[in-house]
């Protein structure tokens, strides 16, 4: 408290109503001013819910449709993707359930396949919209911040997998599908010019360049479909590193003979003199 | 432009080649091509974690240095602060202490405070003084770098424009011999500029200690790994704190405490239409 001012949470999203017997619990929660266990419960789906919560408004068909259809697309990266091992080795291990969801949000957060790729491939979409020119010019010459921030440097062109030799079946009959249910220009210009976009990237689309081209369509900031990205891939980490954890650090790869030491100085005798 | 394709990953497929270090099970640990328990053993923590990021022997006086940058400027443990009370929560509602010692860490790659401001500090100083080495002056740099930026990280403070950490650092960095290196002074140089402009800003503990590291000659990114780890001493206390103390009662919110300025109370209806 400072002086005799009580300092307070603002919300633009959220507003409740105390029960009379307890200041502490909540009678009313009013999201983005609908009564959520009031009015809302029963009568919404979970993904016209989180549709609100991130943009404020409630979802028309087609949005929803959208959201559906990607949350679907991400909610399990399989257990090969970097996420969903970072989650597996803390299944494997024994660790805390919600150390595994950490982990998963930790290196499912980065540049190559993560949530700031995602970011990033946004800001391309905000940049370029429809102009295929402005596209060839971010993507061939993308823009440098001679700062460094705590972000590693984009080593590839965002939303495309620079290991991969063609777009994937996965991704191109998600883009196929969220194109035909979506309301904006994104996901449609990005089916009808995705392999134009290829060729210039060097590489073929990938999931995240999908994601940040229905989150945009969706009217979600970079940072909404950032947070939005992570959100949707956990479902595949926690079942993934429960699973794990059932079948053990036996059955779970330990890589025995695949690290190679370039530098070994092989065994050295206690008596040698500590550096 | 051809696809890149999965060469690379088809060559690393079990194949890790690396000089980082490896463990022989049962016999021995290879770290950076010496053996840890023969030629590393009598390295204090601080000088083995600087080997580790950086491969270089530091000597006493520079791990003396790192250690009490962090037990002098990093350790209040005060749960308010934004990465403590994150502790402190965790303890309140009984999590583990590793979760909420590791989130507390995680958070604290922060930009007002935190590992943002780190890296964007000592990458100012490293830019800076590339720039005044090819013969630019400083008020240019500066000038250029605020009219650009509108910040400059290690300058200024949230909460208050004093920093109390700076004289017990600079007195530490006497004693050590530290306190006149290039970028000691350039951070210095920087300060007068700022306070005689009409920035009236003031060095943080953020720019010193980037300075007195740019000193010891590490790079931007061997600082940020090196910084990650700096809050824990301060971070530990509130955890334990709360966990101690009956659970749910670090500072309650009661249901008043959100001021909520979003939409007007509306009704969800079957239909979609806001009512």
């Amino acid at each position: 408290m400072t002086g005799n001012r009580q300092e307070v949470i603002y919300s633009r999203i959220w507003e409740e109503e105390p029960e009379p017997d307890n200041p502490y619990a909540a009678a009313r929660c009013v999201c983005h001013g609908y009564d959520v266990f009031g009015d809302m419960l029963g009568k919404t789906s979970w993904t016209e819910y989180l549709f609100l919560l991130f943009a404020g408004e409630r979802p028309t068909s087609q949005q929803s449709k959208i959201l559906e259809g990607m949350a679907v697309a991400l909610a399990n990266p399989g257990p090969r993707d970097h996420s969903v091992r970072a989650a597996m080795n803390g299944g494997v291990g024994g660790s805390q359930n919600a150390a595994c969801l950490m982990a998963a949000l930790a290196v499912g957060a980065g540049g190559l396949g993560g949530g700031h790729e995602v970011a990033v491939a946004m800001e391309n979409w905000a940049a370029c919209g429809d102009a295929m020119s402005k596209w060839k010019e971010r993507l061939l010459d993308p823009p440098l911040d001679e700062r460094a921030d705590t972000w590693m440097p984009m080593e590839h062109a965002p939303g495309f997998d620079p290991h991969g030799a063609s777009c994937t079946t996965p991704v191109q009959q998600t883009l196929t599908y969220l194109a035909q249910c979506s309301p904006g220009y994104a996901l449609l210009w990005l089916d009808e010019h995705r392999r134009a976009l290829e060729q210039i990237a060097g590489s073929p689309l990938a999931m995240t360049g999908v994601a940040a081209a229905a989150f945009t369509d969706l009217g979600l900031e970079p940072g909404q479909g950032e947070m939005l990205f992570l959100l949707l891939r956990l479902p595949g980490a926690a079942v993934h590193a429960l699973e794990q954890r059932e079948y053990g650090w036996r059955k779970y790869p330990f890589f025995s003979d695949s690290l190679h030491l370039e530098n070994d100085p092989g065994p050295v005798k206690a008596s040698k003199k500590s550096a | 432009m051809t696809m890149r394709g999965p060469q690379q990953l088809l060559e690393s497929e079990d194949n890790w080649k690396t000089s980082m270090g490896a463990w022989f099970p049962g016999e021995r640990v290879v770290y950076r091509g010496k053996d840890l328990f023969t030629e590393l053993k009598d390295q204090r923590w601080m000088g083995l974690l600087l080997y580790g990021i950086t491969g270089r022997l530091f000597n006493e006086k520079q791990v003396t240095l790192f250690e009490s940058l962090w037990a002098i400027s990093t350790s209040f443990p005060d749960p308010r602060l934004w990465n403590n009370r994150i502790a402190a929560l965790a303890g309140t509602a009984r999590s583990t202490r590793t979760l909420g010692i590791a989130a507390a860490i995680a958070v604290s790659e922060a930009k007002i405070y935190g590992h943002r401001a780190n890296v964007g500090a000592i990458d100012f100083f490293l830019r800076t003084k590339r720039k005044l080495d090819d013969g630019k002056s400083l008020d240019a740099v500066v000038g250029q770098e605020l009219k650009k930026y509108r910040w400059i990280p290690g300058y200024g403070r949230p909460i208050t424009a004093i920093d109390e950490r700076i004289p017990p650092i600079m007195e530490l960095a006497n004693t050590l011999g530290f306190a006149d290196g290039p970028f000691v002074q350039l951070a210095f140089e920087v300060e007068r500029f700022l306070q005689n402009g009409r920035w009236r800003m003031n060095m943080n503990i953020t720019g010193l200690a980037a300075a007195l590291s740019a000193d010891q000659g590490l790079k931007t990114y061997e600082y940020h790994c090196l910084a990650t780890p700096c809050f824990i001493a301060g971070i530990v206390p509130c955890i334990i704190d709360s966990a101690e103390k009956p659970e749910g009662t670090f500072l309650p919110l009661s249901c008043n405490r959100i001021t909520y300025e979003g939409k007007a109370h509306r009704n969800w209806n079957r239909t979609g239409r806001n009512q």
